[in-house]
């Protein structure tokens, strides 16, 4: 009893240093940040004077937040949706042993070894419209020009594609008492577009090894067996394989999610807050609002409405991943 | 307890004792610290004179500011070199942040005086910009003797000494001016079809028709992170309600909600369809770029183009006041200061001392292209362009430029170009002029 005791005062001691550090520079600055949200902190020098929750207030009535968090839903799911596409794809088509998988696997993942800076200069020349009456073109729209096609200028495009009240589609949901969703609110920014493609191409890659990793795991007597009982290939994937890579899944949108919820350094690097704040995300404006508005309180509000968001997303899958350890 | 235990037991005890005391000593919340009160004026800074014994300590000089390009680094480097050649035992560190108009770098210089790690010295915009920010919030040091040992009170002109002053103190030497409201034009394309710059509105659309049909892009615009659209919007108030009501909007003499912004708003929505298509992705050198190869006809942006145009070699350059704004002189300055705090105090000074100085600004300012702030130099140092500028300087009206600093708070700028982001795209001037005087009321400026 003795010796364990001390154990464990060895082991307390041990760990004490890194559990201050997390306290003090995790917990901390999100509780510091959090008062500071709540405080009246507009300008240069703090006043930690009690606001409440007006600075929340103010902030969800800003049109340019709202627009933000219109552009944060969009870029999730075209982002998430775009990865899980590519890189299942990719996973499935090496998995079934081509010549050269080694080669493809790491070619695929390469791009996530890169910083979101990187990525996000590279892709801006690429994508970058220039000028075609003045034949001044970049990027793919050398290569669009070369075969013909008109240039693309989706990456300084202001325009929001969204479901218009006069379609078809449009009526139908404003008869059904659904016409709100038939505003731009409700839309694609055409400029986030590239956005979506430069993330997509950093990291479907790594969505594909977290596939392949899942796919190698999945016995190959299940898969025997479903052929045995007659199924064709659809079938296995349907009703074998996919069922057993949904905990993959999961983890690619808990991770992927969490990266784009906060997706800062890409959009920076490539259109910022681009024509009418059609790439702004929630992250850029609290860098503007906080550091050259100097609108700190406002700035922190939006920290922890991210913070509450990522949350959202990573408590449940905590909680859901620890009970099926206790279970095991 | 063996004896083994227990000397491992004490050896962690140490180790982790003495993490401990790094760990408690490290991470005090500097933000919640706020900064000292404002020094009284009594205690500015007495000078000391540059040749004394070395110290043993290695005496160091950081200058913090955005001049990363071409004129502008070179004259920045002229100033270290003409330092040095006083004080050889000084090492000067050079932190820049590059990125037009200091948008990347003030962020970067407001976490580090947050965080009571000033550099000793930083570039800073004359007018709301440094007043606003640095000064009213007690973050700097008055330069009232520097100011009367070197007879600066003298050598500036009032506008500017009215400008870097607050509350009877001087907070900032002024190394130049430059102007905001220029139009910049290809001299060869202007002579082989016979075009003349066009000194009002209607003429400038009459201009931007026969370019346009001749495929050449009538305004060039580089507005990637919007400041150049809000530089473009205070040329075209200008031009479109005069020095005086301009100088009003900023104290809330002139109505926001009034006819001339919309004048302005609507005025600036017909511009926007003469510029290239790809604005929101070019900087404005790049924009300029399209001047010099001869595809787009004029740029509307401030003087530092001269620097850029001579950089590259281009001699064909033309410049006139944009439409409206002849007789009015939108000026920046950049300054330098002294932060509270400042690591190297006595090598500060004798930065000031130099950035203040004839021989410094004559060195200085034909590099960056801009001109003195002081009325003493030379002009047979500098080129066309800024002799012609010092011209006008000496007889134009002249008033503070608003995406640069001078004329509003940095808290407002922000807003303007939230205002101009949206305006950009969708032209919608009711909305834009709302926003506007919406603006100005947070800004507490408007009631």
């Amino acid at each position: 009893m003795r010796r364990l005791s001390w154990d464990y005062i060895f082991a307390f001691l041990l760990l004490l240093p890194s559990i201050l550090a997390i306290a003090i520079f995790v917990y901390g600055f999100i509780a510091w940040t959090g008062w500071v949200s709540l405080s009246n902190w507009d300008g240069l020098r703090p006043d930690l004077s009690w606001a409440g929750f007006a600075n929340y207030a103010k902030l969800f009535a800003n049109a340019r937040f709202q627009i933000d968090i219109r552009n944060t839903v969009v870029f999730t799911v075209l982002f998430l949706g775009a990865c899980i596409i590519i890189g299942l794809g990719l996973a499935i088509v090496l998995d079934r042993g081509i010549r050269g998988e080694n080669f493809f696997r790491s070619l695929f993942l390469f791009p996530m070894a890169i910083s979101f800076i990187v990525t996000g200069v590279t892709w801006r020349w690429l994508l970058a419209p220039g000028d075609p009456s003045t034949g001044r073109l970049t990027g793919i729209n050398v290569l669009l020009e070369a075969i013909g096609l008109p240039t693309s200028t989706w990456y300084t495009d202001p325009k929001i594609l969204y479901i218009q009240p006069t379609s078809g589609l449009g009526q139908l949901l404003h008869q059904s008492g659904l016409g709100f969703l038939t505003t731009p609110n409700f839309g694609i920014p055409v400029a986030m577009i590239s956005v979506i493609i430069a993330a997509t191409w950093q990291m479907s890659g790594y969505v594909m090894a977290m596939y392949l990793a899942g796919l190698r795991s999945i016995p190959d007597e299940l898969r025997e067996a479903a052929r045995v009982d007659g199924a064709s290939e659809w079938e296995v994937y349907r009703y074998i394989i996919f069922p057993l890579l949904r905990p993959v899944t999961l983890s690619v949108i808990i991770i992927l999610g969490h990266i784009s919820l906060k997706i800062f350094d890409l959009v920076a690097a490539m259109s910022k807050k681009g024509p009418g704040f059609a790439t702004d995300v929630p992250a850029y404006f609290m860098f503007e609002t906080t550091f050259q508005g100097d609108h700190y309180s406002q700035g922190a509000s939006i920290a922890i409405f991210l913070l509450v968001t990522v949350s959202l997303l990573v408590v449940p899958y905590l909680l859901y991943s620890s009970r099926r350890e206790v279970e095991i | 307890m063996s004896y083994k235990t227990r000397v491992w037991f004490l050896l962690s005890v140490v180790v982790v004792g003495a993490l401990l005391l790094s760990a408690c000593a490290g991470p005090t919340p500097t933000p919640t610290t706020p900064p000292p009160p404002p020094a009284k004026p009594t205690e500015a800074p007495t000078p000391v004179p540059p040749t004394e014994t070395p110290v043993a300590e290695k005496k160091q000089l950081e200058i913090f500011s955005w001049w990363t390009t071409g004129g502008e680094a070179a004259g920045l480097l002229k100033l270290f070199e003409l330092y040095n050649q006083k004080f050889p035992d000084v090492e000067i560190i050079n932190a820049t942040v590059a990125g037009g108009a200091g948008f990347e770098a003030k962020p970067a210089l407001k976490a580090r005086m947050l965080g009571g790690d000033p550099p000793d010295s930083f570039q800073v915009h004359m007018g709301h910009e440094l007043i606003d920010t640095w000064v009213t919030t007690g973050y700097m040091e008055p330069l009232d003797d520097l100011y009367k040992q070197e007879g600066w009170d003298k050598v500036f002109p009032p506008g500017v000494l009215e400008i870097v002053s607050y509350d009877g103190h001087y907070w900032s030497v002024p190394v130049n001016i430059h102007r905001s409201n220029v139009l910049w034009y290809n001299k060869k394309v202007f002579e082989a079809n016979g075009w003349k710059p066009p000194e009002t509105f209607d003429e400038f659309f009459a201009l931007a028709e026969e370019m346009k049909a001749k495929g050449i892009t009538p305004l060039a615009l580089g507005d990637v992170g919007i400041w150049a659209s809000t530089h473009l919007f205070e040329v075209v108030l200008a031009g479109t309600m005069g020095a005086e009501k301009y100088k009003g909007l900023w104290t809330g003499e002139t109505d926001w909600n009034g006819p001339e912004v919309r004048q302005a708003l609507e005025t600036m929505a017909k511009m926007l369809e003469y510029v290239n298509p790809d604005h929101s992705a070019l900087s404005w050198d790049q924009a300029n770029d399209l001047v010099i190869q001869g595809k787009a006809g004029m740029t509307i942006m401030g003087d530092w183009v001269d620097a850029d145009n001579l950089a590259k070699g281009f001699t064909d350059s033309g410049w006139a006041p944009p439409p409206g704004t002849k007789g009015i002189f939108i000026a920046l300055s950049d300054t330098f200061g002294l932060p509270k705090g400042a690591p190297h105090r006595e090598q500060v000074i004798e930065w000031l001392r130099l950035v203040g100085s004839k021989q410094g600004q004559e060195a200085f300012n034909p590099l960056k292209g801009s001109i003195c702030a002081r009325s003493d130099c030379d002009p047979n140092l500098f080129g066309p362009y800024l002799q012609s500028a010092m011209q006008d300087w000496a007889k134009d009206t002249i008033v503070p430029s608003l995406a640069h600093g001078a004329a509003a708070s940095e808290s407002w700028v922000t807003m303007i170009n939230d205002v101009m982001t949206a305006f950009v795209a969708d032209r919608d001037v009711a909305k834009a002029q709302a926003g506007l005087a919406q603006a100005c009321k947070d800004a507490g400026v408007c009631k």
